[in-house]
């Protein structure tokens, strides 16, 4: 379990490095794709499969096709020599290693790391075995995450339509059309 | 248990287990030998489908099909066939993306073998009893979309290239209506694990929400690109859409994928649909029949294969649709009117929850005959609507007046003044 650990997560950080390095943009695309996977590989190995089976539907089968054909709408894409660092390459560098600290002290402020946990006492059996319908369940009763997540369809309900009125075609060239 | 039993109640793994004991590596040799056996009989029997297809396609046309190769009826033709893919030479072509062209064939075939995975083909016959597997078949499929990319892209090839966009675009938006309808089976079982779906089908849930399985079924046909939906790659149009620049056995590949993809799909209509691996006729008249593993199995593939049939009747028989009419069909058509039929089922079944069986089974078929009624009350309107404009300019209005991406009003405008000039066609 340990050594599947380690590889998992070797192989969704240095894909992760990837994405941001590699020069041609589609490949770039593809170690993100990677990633994704070595993540869902980590919920699948943490029992929760709803999670996995979410982060590949969600990640993998929506937003990387999304952006692969955002991709490939870009023009000369093949012929990119230009390095993928620039001036400011530090400075966010730095900014992306203090978002890391900040992360892991709130993580660990909360969770804080118990040697008597992480000697892998595994969780009980009925926290495991039904999360879809304890998500479920709490989703849906007023005392826990209904509102979040009401407020979430709505926001979603919104890009829906705000998505609809951008890709539409002119409404005035419309009403001539009819005429 | 000895020998005897284990192979009449079809439990081998049971019989290996008791003769290993409980060393540690037992388990997972034990998965091993499953998983090699489940891929290695789909990758087999596709040979004995991809005959079946020319076979009961000719029969319907009226022809004889595959007759010489291996006696009587042909029976080898389709091996041969594998013989000559798998010896004919790979190639890459020049300018090809070498990872991604390379890549695609083989990640496509893993996506529709790890689909088996949750498939129930007996009571104690299945990989794991997940309790997202609907959920996980639908994540897997949706990664199958990005091997059409690859293969497309990886091509370097500008008819590669739009084959996968169409072929994304198709597999994308009919992805809505099939996720759509499952939650009704969803509902109705309480439950998303494969076996527990089959478990809660006193009636095979084919009768209590047809319009449900008649959706799924429909985008069945639409995610696994067969007729009348196989646009993607219209052989006798344009040559083979996002896998042209492949041959042999890499292009095999793609080939075993959709047959492979097919089958599942009847498996997974024949479980959530018609109950599975259980016997109804069965289990109505003795209350206390419980199937076992080698009816089981006789049962699923029995149905299984009604429903394989099927897929290959409508090939013999629909003619190929426009992508437009594809678009169409599915965003104006599929999409709301199984919105429509998964908040009625949802209200419905709160209601009757408490009733028996018989109660809730007439709720829930009369409110989908309802339901499909209405629905093909606005389509026929539609479809009349859409005759008059093209009796009176000939030409189909999608086709007279695209929507499709760049078409701004002067375009319009252009192409509004060329249909009126043209002249009506006769009707004779």
């Amino acid at each position: 379990m340990q050594i599947l650990f380690i590889i998992i997560s070797a192989i969704t950080l240095v894909s992760a490095v990837l994405v941001v390095s590699v020069r041609n943009l589609f490949h770039a695309a593809l170690y993100m794709m990677l990633s994704f996977l070595g993540v869902a590989a980590l919920y699948a190995l943490l029992e929760s499969g709803f999670m996995a089976a979410t982060q590949l539907l969600v990640y993998i089968g929506a937003i990387s096709i999304l952006v692969i054909f955002a991709i490939m709408m870009t023009r000369r894409l093949m012929q990119t020599t230009e390095s993928p660092f620039n001036s400011q390459w530090g400075m966010s560098g730095f900014v992306s290693a203090s978002l890391f600290v900040l992360i892991g002290a709130i993580v660990l402020q909360v969770y804080p790391l118990d040697p008597a946990v992480a000697g892998g006492a595994p969780p009980a059996e009925e926290l495991v075995t039904n999360t879809v319908n304890q998500l479920g369940v709490a989703f849906t009763s007023a005392d826990q995450l209904v509102l979040p997540f009401e407020l979430a369809s709505v926001l979603l309900l919104v890009a829906l339509v705000g998505s609809i009125i951008i890709a539409r075609p002119d409404v005035e060239a419309e009403v001539e059309d009819e005429s | 248990m000895d020998l005897n039993t284990a192979l009449r109640e079809l439990r081998l793994l049971d019989y290996l287990r008791l003769l290993w004991g409980d060393a540690p590596w037992v388990e997972p040799v034990l998965d091993l030998i499953s998983i090699i056996t489940v891929s290695t009989f789909c990758l087999l029997i596709v040979i004995f489908l991809i005959w079946l297809e020319r076979k009961v396609i000719a029969r319907m046309q009226d022809r004889i099909g595959p007759n010489r190769v291996g006696g009587k009826f042909g029976l080898l033709q389709t091996v041969a066939d594998v013989l000559k893919l798998l010896t004919k030479e790979a190639i890459t072509p020049v300018g090809a993306d070498w990872v991604a062209y390379n890549l695609a064939p083989f990640l496509i075939v893993m996506t529709a073998l790890l689909m088996w995975a949750v498939m129930p083909f007996a009571p104690t016959w299945i990989g794991v009893d997940l309790n997202i597997a609907v959920f996980y078949v639908l994540s897997i499929s949706s990664v199958s979309v990005v091997c059409l990319l690859l293969a497309g892209w990886g091509s370097n090839n500008k008819y590669a290239l739009l084959g996968a966009f169409r072929a994304v675009a198709q597999l994308v938006s009919y992805e809505v209506p099939m996720v759509l309808s499952l939650i009704v089976p969803i509902i109705l079982a309480r439950s998303m694990s494969l076996i527990g779906i089959s478990e809660a089908q006193v009636l095979p849930f084919a009768l209590l929400v047809p319009v449900s399985a008649v959706i799924f079924y429909i985008s069945a046909l639409a995610e696994t690109g067969r007729t009348p939906f196989d646009l993607l790659e219209a052989e006798s149009e344009i040559v083979a859409g996002f896998h042209v620049e492949y041959g042999g056995m890499k292009f095999g590949m793609f080939f075993l994928a959709e047959f492979i993809s097919t089958l599942f799909m009847s498996s997974l209509f024949a479980t959530i649909y018609l109950g599975g691996y259980r016997f109804v006729l069965g289990e109505l008249f003795n209350p206390n029949y419980t199937t076992g593993n080698l009816a089981g199995i006789l049962i699923f593939f029995i149905k299984t294969f009604l429903v394989y049939f099927v897929f290959i009747w409508i090939r013999a028989t629909f003619p190929r649709i426009r992508i437009d009419q594809m678009l169409n069909f599915n965003w104006k058509f599929l999409v709301p009117w199984t919105l429509v039929l998964v908040l009625v089922v949802a209200l419905l079944d709160r209601l009757v929850a408490d009733s028996g069986w018989t109660v809730r089974t007439l709720a829930h078929l009369s409110s989908n005959i309802v339901i499909a009624l209405i629905a093909l009350g606005f389509a026929r309107r539609r479809a009349a609507r859409e005759k008059l404009f093209e009796e009176e300019f000939g030409v189909a209005e999608e086709i007279a007046r695209p929507m499709i991406l760049g078409s701004d009003g002067h375009d319009d405008h252009e192409h509004d003044h060329e249909t009126h000039g043209q002249p009506a066609p006769a009707h004779d």
